[in-house]
């Protein structure tokens, strides 16, 4: 398709999947591909079946079990989460009753949604992509417009094909320079959350450009758009390039022969046009990041590894909810991060726990030990990610320093009922949510990239992974 | 879907930033495959004493007197961010929840609501805080007053006008089912796949070796 005017990727997107205009500037979208998972398409899939409803396509309709499933190895249905067996078994039955892909237990191809999707090629440039899960817009580092939605909604684009809503805005988040060595996409997105708010994004799908995202390879660019939700966006997406295409070719549900070279060539025609106007535009030099690590209990409470607790005045929370967060985490206004003692590590989750986030991690745990009373976990993202790493020896390195070596999943990232930390443990995880209690009772969580989890699982204390590469 | 068109209600504030849907709902409270059975795992964290525990925590607002029979919540911006789990709004309407006032909603939250029959109303923080303010004077005399119709929410004599697409507000007020909805456009939708199909095959076509 070809514009007058120029457009931005997003707009594109939005046009090329416009079945309708409805009133009130509601949109009728066509909707490519659905993802569900055990936690919340369960319930999906059982709420149409209830009201009689089929699905309108389920060849392009996925399910993984990636939420409640266990990681430990030999896992079969039970899981540590209370009654969580019925949520895979009624998942498995309504998957296999309503025909759309079901990654089992037991498949090779089962891991967590967001991981699976590119490296499957599930997820497209230009494709529309909706999961009952708000981290779907990690997938929008491919190139697509991917977002997630509550379960009422993934049964309305299950059984009509179609979505309806309102066009969200359009904003461009340029990072320009050269990232030091040591500093991740991770930390670019820590550090966008932490300098327009856990709300900056909110009614906005945000393209993020610039010549340091161009320089992500495709991993870190779906761990840069993993955390858009964490800006109360909408979606984060990235125009998609050669290396998208070159990720991208050959994986098991991408096209193939001629239908690649055409799709590739409308691909093309995808990233926003020179002169295409954005609703909002803000930009983030690069060159002098750091690390970035969290100190409270929002993904915008974070300050470089080197940085010191910030006061209340420059913490950009109210007083009450800096008192509460400083209460939670146990941390002192002021004081450095980077020293503060841990009791555990996690490598994993949607965000970072990618091939090349584990070969990362790897190159520092080499030939070192965690400190004692550790306790260091480490989940692969994928069954597939889990297989390379191991025939590039990393789960020896892992397990060699220490850390449990686990079947992928969700796992610690979020507590469902069954395995957490501990009350008032110190976790440092290359996760998503600082929240209260999100990786268990009290437990407390400092989030970043997976250098600063093994630099920080090796020192006991949060550390600065910098200085472990020498 | 239940409809809404007009609600007086005691207002209970939880005036804190990024109330997350972990929150409203942990995980751990999510215990069948089911949209019900949820409103006694409502803000559990806060509301019990102990993590699965049910002794209540005299302190948190929904637990006082005061607040018998609350319908209404103030928050804070952000309100329910973080997981899409419409567990969340499920449990706030099971419980009774009819309207929540914040000066701005996560949009997966803010979508839920409208699905289930919550009314989110997004206000600036002044005048969220002013009506908390009031509220908290009297908790089961000052009610506040919500009219959707004239996207209205009026306490303490000032009515405060808000803003909501006209989609939303139909379904709200019609407690309308949004698959009939979409479903009525069915021949659009087809015409747009055929076409669709012949500019992108491999959309439709999946192999998967």
């Amino acid at each position: 398709m070809t514009y007058d005017a120029p457009l931005t990727l997003f707009e594109k997107i939005w046009r090329q999947h416009l079945v309708k205009e409805l009133p009130g500037g509601v949109a009728l979208l066509a909707i490519d591909r659905v993802f569900l998972h055990e936690r919340t398409g369960s319930i999906a899939l059982k709420s149409l079946r209830e009201a009689g409803r089929p699905i309108v396509d389920p060849s392009r309709v996925f399910c993984t079990m990636d939420h409640i499933v266990d990681t430990l190895p030999g896992r079969g249905d039970d899981t540590q989460m209370p009654g969580g067996r019925a949520f895979i078994v009624e998942t498995r039955e309504a998957a296999r009753a309503a025909g759309i892909h079901l990654f089992d237990v037991r498949d090779a191809d089962q891991g967590i949604v967001h991981v699976i999707s590119p490296e499957l090629g599930i997820v497209l440039p230009g494709t529309t992509i909706v999961c009952p899960d708000s981290h779907t817009c990690t997938q929008g580092a491919i190139g697509s417009f991917a977002w997630g939605i509550g379960s009422t909604e993934a049964e309305h684009a299950l059984a009509t094909g179609c979505l309806r809503m309102n066009k969200p805005k359009t904003m461009r988040m340029t990072f320009t320079g050269k990232l030091a060595p040591g500093v991740t996409a991770k930390d670019l997105s820590l550090v966008m959350i932490s300098r327009f708010g856990s709300a900056g994004g909110n009614g906005y799908a945000v393209e993020y450009a610039g010549s340091a995202v161009e320089a992500l390879d495709i991993e870190a660019r779906l761990t840069l758009c993993n955390m858009a939700t964490e800006f109360s966006a909408v979606t984060g997406l990235i125009a998609p390039d050669d290396k998208t295409y070159n990720y991208l070719q050959g994986r098991r549900f991408v096209p193939q022969g001629a239908d690649w070279d055409r799709a590739v060539s409308s691909w093309r025609q995808l990233p926003s046009d020179d002169g295409a106007s954005f609703d909002a535009e803000h930009s983030i030099d690069v060159v002098d990041l750091a690390p970035m690590v969290t100190w409270g209990t929002s993904p915008q409470h974070a300050v470089p590894v080197t940085a010191a607790v910030p006061q209340q005045q420059a913490s950009g929370a109210s007083a009450e909810a800096y008192a509460r967060a400083i209460g939670y985490m146990a941390v002192e206004p002021g004081a450095p991060l980077e020293g503060l003692k841990i009791d555990a590590a996690f490598v994993g989750s949607c965000t970072n726990s990618r091939l090349s986030d584990l070969r990362r991690a790897a190159m520092l745990l080499k030939g070192r030990k965690v400190a004692p009373d550790v306790r260091a976990i480490c989940v692969p993202g994928s069954m597939a990610v889990k297989r390379s790493a191991e025939a590039e020896g990393l789960d020896r390195i892992f397990k060699d320093a220490g850390f449990e070596w686990r079947e992928s999943g969700c796992s610690m990232c979020f507590f469902a009922g069954g395995e957490s930390f501990g009350p008032r443990e110190r976790v440092i995880s290359s996760t998503n949510r600082n929240f209260e209690s999100r990786q268990g009772p009290e437990t407390r969580t400092h989030i970043a990239s997976p250098e600063t989890v093994v630099a920080s699982a090796i020192a006991g204390r949060i550390a600065d992974a910098r200085k472990l590469a020498g | 879907m239940q409809p809404f068109v007009r609600l007086i209600a005691v207002t209970a504030p939880l005036l804190r930033a990024n109330i997350d849907t972990d929150a409203i709902i942990p995980s751990r409270e999510m215990k069948t495959v089911s949209k019900t059975g949820l409103a006694d795992g409502l803000f559990a964290g806060w509301r019990y004493q102990q993590i699965g525990g049910r002794e209540v925590n005299p302190d948190f607002v929904l637990n006082q007197a005061a607040y018998a029979g609350t319908q209404a919540l103030l928050g804070g911006d952000n309100f329910g961010c973080g997981s899409s789990r419409e567990h969340a709004v499920w449990a706030l309407a099971e419980y009774g929840i009819r309207a929540i006032i914040a000066p701005s909603f996560a949009p997966i939250f803010f979508s839920n609501c409208v699905r289930n029959g919550i009314l989110p109303v997004r206000l600036s923080a002044e005048d969220v805080a002013a009506i908390a303010a009031w509220v908290e004077c009297n908790p089961q005399q000052h009610r506040v007053s919500f009219d959707l119709p004239a996207q209205t929410v009026v306490a303490d004599e000032q009515a405060y006008r808000f803003e909501l697409a006209s989609e939303p507000k139909e379904m709200l007020l019609e407690g309308l089912d949004a698959i009939d909805l979409t479903l009525k456009h069915a021949p659009a939708i087809k015409a747009f796949q055929q076409a669709d199909r012949a500019r992108r095959p491999w959309i439709y076509d999946i192999g998967g070796r």
